[in-house]
């Protein structure tokens, strides 16, 4: 799979697992729970980039929603023109873009709604989606041809 | 205040997310990529509440937050109110030099829905601005009350089938006409009043930076397609927003002290009512005979409506 380096956590998803065993239940929290997003020091934080950060155990950066996906955008760096649309529409912050360079995708926070293969405007697109079992090598190598005229892209 | 570099998107692009992912909002929603806009748009330190919405139950799952900056809930109607005493205990204590860091620029946002805006937090909102505080109201306008499943709200459109406006052999769908929550906010005198759209995310993210620089109360009304409750997929929403924007359903402009009035996008090929209603859902009973009429009659209004925003801008009033 992708290896970005870019994530500030591994073992994501695992408080959420943990959940049941040492969190309070919905009915044994008082009132007005304050749940802090990083651990320390929040100072700065918006000049910070994620893997720069320390994440709170609260803070759903270190969940994953990864399992409400069935389909799934491989990213195709050779025809990729990095003009960061993904980016900027992605609604689940999971366009992982470093020096204005568009580097791949969160696969614990993406949802796989697509939006970011419909707003790509290469040709073809540098972003396709593919069955979320796909295997990203056999993926990038079925990728579809320069088309002669913009149509809707296929799903392979 | 650091206002981020909006000069292009690579630009953009590289500001880092203050809100994170692993939300439970919808795929496709465009609820999240206007909050990203906002929460990217500046470096200041944020302080946010947020009315109850899909937004506010989706970002802040116990025991998740999705907020790198503080943030509170309370009720669905009091997001104003909320973030309005925030505002005044930081003035407060800034005077006497309580704070942490004195000198640390700090802006008040809330975010409401179009249920908590147009109509239950109405009056906390006016209250709020009537007071004069320094913060921005952001409202993700989706035309329903799409978190308790798809309510008509003072928002929904005419002709739109909702849950309590339901489209049959002896209805259309909503009868009322949407409330003109952009005038009835610029009327309070506020210096900054804007209706903008994700799909426009640079005319979008420059009314932001201006909302939170603009001292005193501003409001924004963003278009915010619901593909939930709106019925289309996922994929589309930023073309959807387009038909929104192009068909002028949802003009682009912003009010500065409640009287000069500036169109921000004239589309250049403008598409009719028509196409933007066939591209949803809701709207599908309207295209039976027996409907056909409600399509012109809402394409009338729309065309008044922009009659008299060029009108208003031209006569600079
Ligand atoms: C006073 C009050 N009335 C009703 C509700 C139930 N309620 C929770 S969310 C919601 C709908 C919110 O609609 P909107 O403000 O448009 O936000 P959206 O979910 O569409 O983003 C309602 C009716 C409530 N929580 N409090
Ligand atoms: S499929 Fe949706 S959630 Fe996933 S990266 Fe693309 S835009 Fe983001
Ligand atoms: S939208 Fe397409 S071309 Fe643009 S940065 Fe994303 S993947 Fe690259
Ligand atoms: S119902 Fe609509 S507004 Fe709510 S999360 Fe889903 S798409 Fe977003
Ligand atoms: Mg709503």
């Amino acid at each position: 799979m992708q290896d970005l380096k870019l994530l500030a956590n591994d073992n994501r998803g695992r408080s959420q697992l943990e959940a049941g065993f040492d969190l309070l239940g919905w009915d044994e929290v008082t009132q007005g729970s304050v749940l802090p997003s990083f651990d320390g020091d929040a100072t700065g934080i918006a000049n910070m980039k994620a893997e720069e950060r320390t994440y709170s155990g609260y803070n759903s950066y270190t969940a994953t929603v990864a399992s409400w996906r069935v389909i799934k955008p491989v990213f195709n760096r050779d025809i990729c023109i990095d003009c960061q649309n993904c980016w900027v529409w992605c609604p689940d912050s999971s366009i992982l873009s470093r020096d204005k360079q568009m580097l791949g995708i969160d696969y614990d926070h993406c949802k796989g709604c697509e939006v970011c293969v419909e707003v790509c405007p290469t040709n073809p697109k540098s972003l396709l989606m593919f069955n979320e079992h796909a295997d990203l090598e056999e993926s990038l190598a079925s990728w579809p041809e320069k088309k002669k005229k913009e149509k809707k892209s296929e799903e392979a | 205040m650091a206002i981020t570099s909006i000069k292009n998107l690579k630009e953009f692009s590289t500001n880092n997310d203050r809100f994170e992912g692993a939300h439970t909002l919808c795929p496709g929603c465009a609820h999240s990529m206007i909050v990203r806009e906002l929460m990217n748009c500046t470096d200041d330190n944020l302080v946010v509440a947020a009315n109850t919405g899909c937004l506010e139950v989706s970002t802040a799952v116990y025991p998740f937050t999705s907020w790198d900056t503080s943030w509170i809930h309370i009720g669905f109607e009091n997001a104003a109110t909320a973030v309005t005493g925030a505002e005044v205990m930081h003035k407060v204590r800034k005077k006497k030099g309580r704070l942490k860091d004195n000198d640390a620029p700090v802006k008040f946002v809330a975010f409401g829905g179009d249920g908590s805006t147009f109509d239950i937090g109405f009056q906390w909102l006016s209250g709020a601005m009537e007071r004069g505080h320094d913060f921005t109201y952001i409202c993700l306008d989706n035309e329903n009350y799409a978190n308790t499943g798809g309510q008509r709200s003072s928002a929904t459109p005419v002709g739109a089938t909702t849950s309590t406006s339901v489209a049959g052999t002896h209805s259309y769908g909503k009868k009322e006409k949407k409330k003109d929550i952009v005038s009835i906010m610029a009327a309070h005198g506020a210096p900054y009043v804007a209706q903008l759209a994700p799909n426009k995310w640079k005319i979008m993210a420059k009314g932001f930076q201006k909302a939170l620089e603009t001292e005193g109360p501003c409001f924004i009304n963003t278009v915010s397609p619901c593909c939930t409750e709106w019925k289309f997929d996922p994929k589309d929403t930023i073309g959807i927003t387009d038909l929104s924007t192009d068909s002028l359903m949802f003009p682009i402009y912003e009010i500065i002290d409640g009287h000069e009035l500036n169109i921000l996008y004239r589309p250049k090929n403008v598409i009719s009512v028509e196409e933007y209603m066939a591209s949803q859902g809701r709207y599908k009973h309207l295209f039976k005979p027996q409907y056909r009429h409600i399509i012109e009659q809402v394409q009338k209004d729309v065309d008044a409506k922009w009659d008299l925003l060029q009108r208003r801008e031209e006569a600079r009033i």
